[in-house]
């Protein structure tokens, strides 16, 4: 099942077990279905369930917060995450707040969808991730499917979640394939996965970069170097057992992240293994992370700006001085072909 | 300043309209060739009101457009060359290759940078408003937005301001009926927006933005008010948006709008009802030279440098 096969499922699915699930978005009765990620909801649940938003983020935002409170679990749909940066009002002054604010009486279990966009000179609005800033607040969850099956399974769990879920969807993950199973199953929050075992490095990656780590972990391999890759999946519970447990077994530590660095989730990951696993550490822990810049548009220095596979690499053998290396391994995510 | 509308005048708002339509219309014959790798938001359709509002503008005073830009950048007297060297993503574009399409500017010949955020720079136009007054100027802003832009809060909010300070600003609406794919009746519950001055207190009406000459008879009036301090208008242009919201196709068979419409709009589109400015002749003689002038854009670009560097953010021009 593609990536964006697999959130239709999970919107289906819940639509269908749970009265109480409704869409809203700008654009959402669009014939092109949000990318065909919600293709047929109209025609099945109505438009008191696919409810097309005016371009008002922030109210929209707002109301899925007043209808959360009376019993609701709306699914928020934005098809770029640069727009919810309009909505961050609601979301962190309000969203997040609310549980706590009223002493755990109520809670707002919504979820937001955030697409992030790539490619075709997009340029510096339409490109962004920022999901550092959803991980950074209290109140607030934050997840990044990288494959199929979890982008299923997150979802599902997260339209179940009793708290605000944001929901980190690159874009450029859609057409990916894997195995999903058909019934309506969760991936639970707050769970990192080991995607590949290995003895020498941990390499925790964040959504579209778990497949870039694990490429550099199969070239790193024929080098002799044994990766553990690990799929962060939830920024916000960040899993610190997981990756704790297995900078533990390795003592080394890099971290790929599709997000800026200053103070993002690698910063964080390699925060946490320094306060709780620095005696296990056996050399500097390494982040990859985007330039601390926006995206160009030109197609020159656009595909200079995403590190992939090969900077993994590379960045894993200087953790390591003496390594021989196979041969670096060429991204191969396939290219947006835009406009739109 | 009059309204009146001259022969020279008559032939320059031709001009201007058949510039937009014909770079359009080159720019997407060449698209197929991937060359240009950004998201193209074509003003096919709407050339009658960035041609009749700058024609009623000076080069001092300040536009603030929307993604769909590329009418009012070359209405307002922005470089061709570094228009194309910018859908090129050259070093030489508008933007050094940096926005591509949807963020041009060239601040000399007073168009300021556009957004790919809907109502991203209405609020600006209103700032810049304000500095002309304090910096004494009796310079105007201009700022132009979609149908959608009036669902955003920041709309309401800059008019507000705007109205409350009577600053020298002009908002312009291009209502076009549609947000990307969906129809005006799914969004708005008063769809005349026009009126929302009256909540204000600012004049406002709606017109023909196929009309040329009425679009730029109705910004003139709108600008001699902010000139001499009365303050912003509200003008709304219906028009149209020929083919899809980006991109270089039609887009009927998608559904949410029939060929029918797209083919009544275009028979009452902005150079057909400006045919009547300008001779045969005279057409045939400015589409000549306005083909040759886009030849050397697109040979610029084409032989303009690439940008080698991420580096490069933030350096100023």
């Amino acid at each position: 099942m593609k990536f964006r096969e697999a959130v239709r499922d999970a919107t289906l699915l819940a639509m269908e077990s749970d009265p109480r699930v409704f869409l809203i978005g700008v654009g959402i009765i669009d014939p092109r279905a949000v990318w065909g990620t919600i293709t047929g909801a109209l025609e099945k649940f109505g438009s008191d369930r696919v409810v097309e938003g005016p371009l008002s983020e922030s109210a929209l935002t707002g109301m899925c917060i007043g209808a959360a409170t009376f019993g609701m679990r709306p699914v928020l749909i934005h098809h770029r995450i640069d727009f919810t940066l309009l909505t961050m009002d609601q979301l962190i002054n309000h969203a997040a707040k609310w549980r706590a604010m009223f002493g755990r009486q109520q809670t707002v279990p919504m979820v937001v969808r955030a697409v992030v966009g790539r490619g075709w000179g997009n340029g510096p609005q339409h490109t962004q991730s920022h999901h550092a800033l959803f991980a950074h607040v209290p109140g607030l969850k934050a997840v990044a499917p990288s494959n199929s099956r979890d982008a299923k399974g997150l979802l599902l769990a997260a339209i179940e979640d009793d708290d605000p879920v944001v929901y980190i969807e690159h874009r450029w993950l859609h057409e990916d394939e894997a195995e999903v199973p058909t019934e309506y199953f969760t991936t639970p929050l707050g769970r990192a996965a080991v995607v590949r075992e290995g003895t020498d490095v941990t390499i925790v990656a964040v959504g579209p970069m778990v497949s870039e780590a694990l490429k550099a972990a199969q070239a790193l391999a024929q080098g002799g170097l044994s990766s553990e890759v690990i799929d962060i999946r939830t920024l916000r519970p960040l899993d610190s057992e997981t990756i704790l447990g297995s900078v533990g077994k390795t003592g080394r530590l890099v971290v790929a992240d599709s997000d800026w660095g200053p103070c993002g989730m690698a910063g964080e990951v390699v925060a946490r293994v320094a306060e709780d696993g620095f005696d296990a550490l056996k050399a500097r822990p390494v982040r990859i992370t985007w330039p601390d810049s926006s995206v160009p548009s030109s197609q020159a220095i656009e595909a200079q700006f995403y590190p992939g596979a090969r900077e993994i690499q590379e960045a894993t053998i200087a953790v390591f001085e003496k390594v021989r290396s196979a041969g670096f391994v060429r991204s191969t995510v396939k290219e947006f072909e835009g406009p739109f | 300043m009059s309204t009146a509308v001259s022969t020279e005048l008559k032939k320059k708002l031709f001009y201007d309209m058949l510039l937009i339509r014909r770079t359009e219309e080159r720019i997407k014959s060449q698209y197929h060739l991937r060359e240009m790798r950004s998201p193209p938001h074509l003003y096919m359709g709407h050339e009658a009101v960035a041609g009749g509002v700058c024609a009623a503008l000076r080069r001092d005073d300040a536009v603030f457009p929307y993604y769909r830009s590329h009418g009012w950048y070359l209405a307002k007297g922005g470089d061709l060359n570094a228009m194309m060297a910018e859908l090129f993503g050259r070093e030489t574009g508008c933007s050094r290759g940096w926005g591509g399409s949807m963020h041009l500017i060239d601040v000399k010949a007073g168009v300021m940078g556009t957004s790919a955020i809907v109502g991203g720079t209405v609020s600006h136009a209103a700032g810049a408003a304000l500095t002309f007054r304090l910096q004494g100027k009796d310079s105007v802003a201009a700022v132009s937005f979609g149908d959608g832009a009036i669902e955003e809060g920041v709309f309401h909010e800059t008019l507000n301001f705007a109205a409350l300070r009577k600053l020298p600003v002009i908002f312009v609406c291009e209502n076009n009926l549609y947000a990307t794919n969906t129809h005006i009746q799914y969004r708005q519950a008063q769809p005349e927006i026009y009126r929302h001055a009256e909540r204000f207190g600012i004049p406002g009406l709606r017109a023909d933005g196929n009309d040329v000459v009425v679009v730029f008879q109705k910004a003139s009036e709108a600008v001699i008010r902010a000139r001499q301090g009365e303050g912003p208008t509200l003008l709304e242009f219906e028009t149209y948006r020929i083919f899809e919201h980006c991109g270089i196709n039609e887009d009927h068979d998608l559904g949410y709008r029939t060929l029918e419409e797209v083919r009544g709009w275009q028979a009452k589109g902005p150079l057909e009802k400006g045919k009547h400015l300008v001779t045969q002749a005279e057409a045939k003689q400015m589409a000549e030279e306005i083909d040759a002038r886009i030849d050397r854009a697109f040979e610029y670009a084409r032989s303009s440098p690439w940008p080698t560097s991420l580096a490069v953010e933030g350096a100023a021009r």
